[in-house]
């Protein structure tokens, strides 16, 4: 990679679950000319609200002008940048590595080192799932290179802070009203 | 209306509009947005029928710039929408609070490509602070109220909404939700915070040679009697960006007029020598900071402005006041020393005094005809008084520099974008908004050909303008630039127009000509004597240029000045 990891930012954003948010962040990011690395995003604990896990190539300046650019999205809740955070980082991936009789003793002894779960087998190849961060994907990719990887998928890095308390996001979407949809203020009315 | 006190989506919409204090809307009727348009006929709203729909979002930019209210448009599907993207652009990057209505097929065509079905929020995302997609009926007033709400509040922008055509069809017991708007994602206020505000008192405190910037934000917050008591107190001098051009008085003696690429070289230079920059409500424009690592080298920088996002994009702040100009002001005035700077001042006078010889004003008349002298000639016989509204290009540089804005909401021009064609309708837009102003159109040749079918709406709606078109035959800006950086070859740059004075009345409208100096004040009398819109069409020195000039990207004491015999044989 020509770019190394550390100008890499994780952000993890709170956005209200409507069509089309995912669209307003990404375009916000192309349009202001920052490259994302990654991006997951799936539902929350709370009803109506997604989570994001944004990796964006970026500097210390650049990341406080895409927080502040997030929040200027009415439809994004909370966004916290954890770069320097004490953060769990997790991507999950699928590797279809060549196997057959002669070498799935070995591809699978290596799995094991790397703690990938086998989780399909076939005459040829068999698919290893591997979860961690992103070296750790890295470095198992890079020893069953030699046997012939098929194909690979990879979600992108989750993230969350490590310490058990509340963090600031969490007090504050708790405190919030629930999102207003049009159709949430008409029920309301 | 039917009896049972049902609405449609249609009458939804215009009274969630009457509600919102809405007195007139520029538009055009087409397909997808015709139940609204029928509906129309029933509430008591004020329709400006455009000529092209960007003449639509125009005026309801220049309505809501001279008002400082939300301006709508209304447009239909598919063409309608997208011709209201150059205005949506133009009040985006000016900060316009604006709402776009706009018609779309039925919810069950979506994705279809319908006839005149465009993905007008997928086109206006980036362009717009905010848009909807509405569907269904319940949604059209809940889903307004929010969009005048985000459109008006923190910084403004414009908002888009895009309505089905069965939405407003569709039939409801209205319900009117009075509450305030609450949106848990949108945070539009922001409040200095103490230990800033501290520190920026000290910093204005200790400075020798400070400036303060008066931006478009001061406008917009209607802050500028606090300018006015800041720069008073400290013995500071005021430099505007062209948006901010008439918040802080032009014939103030602490005025030093607009900075940037062709600010006075005295502004500039002011800049280039100060310790210390008081920015209040604008954002370092390229056009005003020139090459970034030399700008202001010796200042140290408070940057105070509601927009978290802009604070350290283009220039670092020492001190960042990120929140309202006008509450940020009523911190700052009453921590501060009161204090003289008579020795600053006086460096600045005697850099005002080197350019003055360079002054078209102050140049033996030659029997030629320059724009310089119009903006002039025009400023003393309206005195100051007149609402004007510049399009872009030479002309709008003329504008600013010699017609001296004394007054806030005076000056409309499309800063940020630099959209030709704006003038006119924002124009129109204007006078709907403040009926008794007397309003001055400055238009070159090239942008007043882009809009110029709205003279035909301002003669529909009987409205009085007076249209100044600075006509030199090419489009200036551009011939300029080729002038001096493209070694002089004009590309596509000379343009030949239709008779402005028949163009004028062909409309129904007056006409005249002026060729000369001594005809300028004649005519612009005629022309505010008379009873209709007047378009005089002033035949300008074809290939003048604006100075000074910082070139794009160069440092911002670096500037093009005016070739001027005076100073040549003064100086050697």
């Amino acid at each position: 990679m020509s770019i190394p990891p550390s100008t890499f930012r994780t952000f993890i954003a709170y956005v209200e679950d409507l069509p089309g948010v995912l669209n307003r962040v990404t375009s916000l990011l192309r349009r202001r000319n920052y490259n994302i690395v990654s991006l997951t995003v799936g539902r929350t604990e709370r009803p109506g609200t997604s989570r994001m896990t944004l990796v964006v190539e970026a500097d210390e300046d650049a990341a406080r002008r895409i927080e502040a650019n997030l929040y200027k999205l009415v439809n994004v809740l909370w966004v916290e940048d954890t770069t320097r955070a004490a953060t769990l980082l997790r991507e999950l991936a699928l590797v279809k590595v060549r196997a057959d009789a002669g070498t799935r003793g070995e591809v699978i002894k290596l799995c094991e080192v790397f703690r990938a779960r086998v989780v399909d087998v076939g005459p040829e190849a068999l698919v290893a799932e591997i979860t961690g961060t992103s070296d750790k994907i890295e470095g198992l990719v890079d020893v069953l290179r030699p046997f012939g990887v098929v194909e690979m998928v990879r979600t992108g890095a989750v993230a969350m802070l490590r310490s058990a308390e509340v963090t600031e996001a969490q007090r504050a979407l708790s405190q919030a009203p629930g999102p207003t949809t049009p159709d949430d203020d008409v029920k309301a009315a | 209306m039917t009896p049972d006190g049902r609405r449609t989506g249609a009458q939804i919409l215009w009274e969630a509009l009457v509600r919102e204090g809405v007195e007139v809307v520029f538009g055009y009727p087409g397909g997808a947005i015709m139940p609204a348009y029928d509906a129309l006929l029933e509430y008591p709203i004020r329709h400006v029928l455009v000529r092209h729909e960007q003449g639509a979002a125009h005026m309801a930019d220049g309505y809501a710039r001279a008002s400082g209210r939300v301006g709508v448009c209304l447009a239909t599907s598919g063409p309608g929408a997208t011709n209201l993207v150059t205005g949506i652009a133009t009040a985006m990057l000016d900060s316009i609070p604006m709402v776009c209505i706009t018609g779309q097929v039925h919810s069950r065509f979506i994705g279809s490509d319908a006839f005149q079905e465009t993905d007008i929020t997928g086109v206006t995302l980036p362009i717009t602070k905010h848009n909807y997609l509405v569907t269904r009926v319940e949604d059209i007033a809940p889903t307004l109220r929010q969009a005048f709400y985000v459109a008006r509040s923190g910084r403004p922008g414009p908002v888009l909404v895009d309505i089905t055509k069965d939405a407003q069809q569709a039939a409801m017991e209205p319900v009117w939700d009075d509450r305030p708007v609450r949106l848990p994602g949108y945070r539009p206020d922001h409040t200095p915070r103490a230990e800033d505000l501290r520190r920026a008192v000290e910093l204005i405190d200790a400075a020798e040679r400070p400036v303060v910037f008066c931006g478009h934000g001061v406008v917009a917050a209607g802050a500028g009697e606090l300018l006015r008591e800041l720069a008073e107190k400290g013995d500071m001098p005021v430099a505007s960006t062209l948006l901010g051009l008439g918040g802080f008085p032009a014939s103030h003696p602490l005025s030093l007029g607009m900075m940037g690429m062709h600010g006075e070289a005295w502004v500039n230079q002011a800049i280039q020598e100060a310790d210390l920059l008081v920015a209040l409500g604008m954002r370092f424009d390229d056009r005003v900071t020139g090459k970034l690592d030399t700008y202001a080298p010796r200042a140290r920088k408070i940057h105070c402005e509601l927009d978290p996002a802009e604070v350290h994009k283009n220039v670092r702040a020492d001190v960042a006041l990120v929140g309202d100009v006008g509450e940020t002001l009523r911190a700052l005035l009453p921590a501060m020393k009161r204090r003289e700077r008579a020795a600053w001042l006086e460096r600045i006078r005697s850099m005002k005094g080197a350019s003055a010889v360079r002054d078209i004003q102050t140049m033996p008349h030659c029997g030629r005809l320059f724009a310089a002298h119009v903006m002039h000639d025009l400023w003393r016989i309206t005195e100051g008084k007149a609402l004007v509204v510049s399009d872009v290009g030479q002309h709008q540089m003329w504008e600013a520099q010699y017609y001296r804005h004394d007054f806030p909401r005076k000056l409309i021009t499309s800063g940020g974008l630099g959209t030709m064609g704006f003038a006119l309708p924002a124009a129109i837009g204007a006078k709907l908004a403040r009926p008794d102003e007397e309003v001055w159109i400055v238009v070159g040749d090239g942008g007043f050909q882009m809009t110029a079918a709205e003279l035909s709406t301002a003669a529909q709606e009987g409205l009085k303008l007076h249209v100044a078109v600075i006509n030199n035959g090419y489009l200036g800006m551009v011939r300029q630039w080729q002038q001096f950086f493209y070694g002089g070859r004009y590309s596509a740059t000379p343009m030949r127009s239709p008779d402005f004075v028949k163009l004028a009345e062909a409309h129904g409208l007056k006409g005249l000509r002026v060729t000369e100096r001594e005809q300028i004040a004649d005519a612009v009398a005629a022309a505010r004597a008379s009873a209709e819109t007047c378009v005089i069409d002033f035949r300008v020195e074809q290939e003048d240029s604006v100075y000074p000039m910082v070139p794009a990207g160069a440092d911002l004491h670096d500037m093009i000045r005016r070739p001027s015999p005076l100073v040549e044989t003064s100086d050697t």
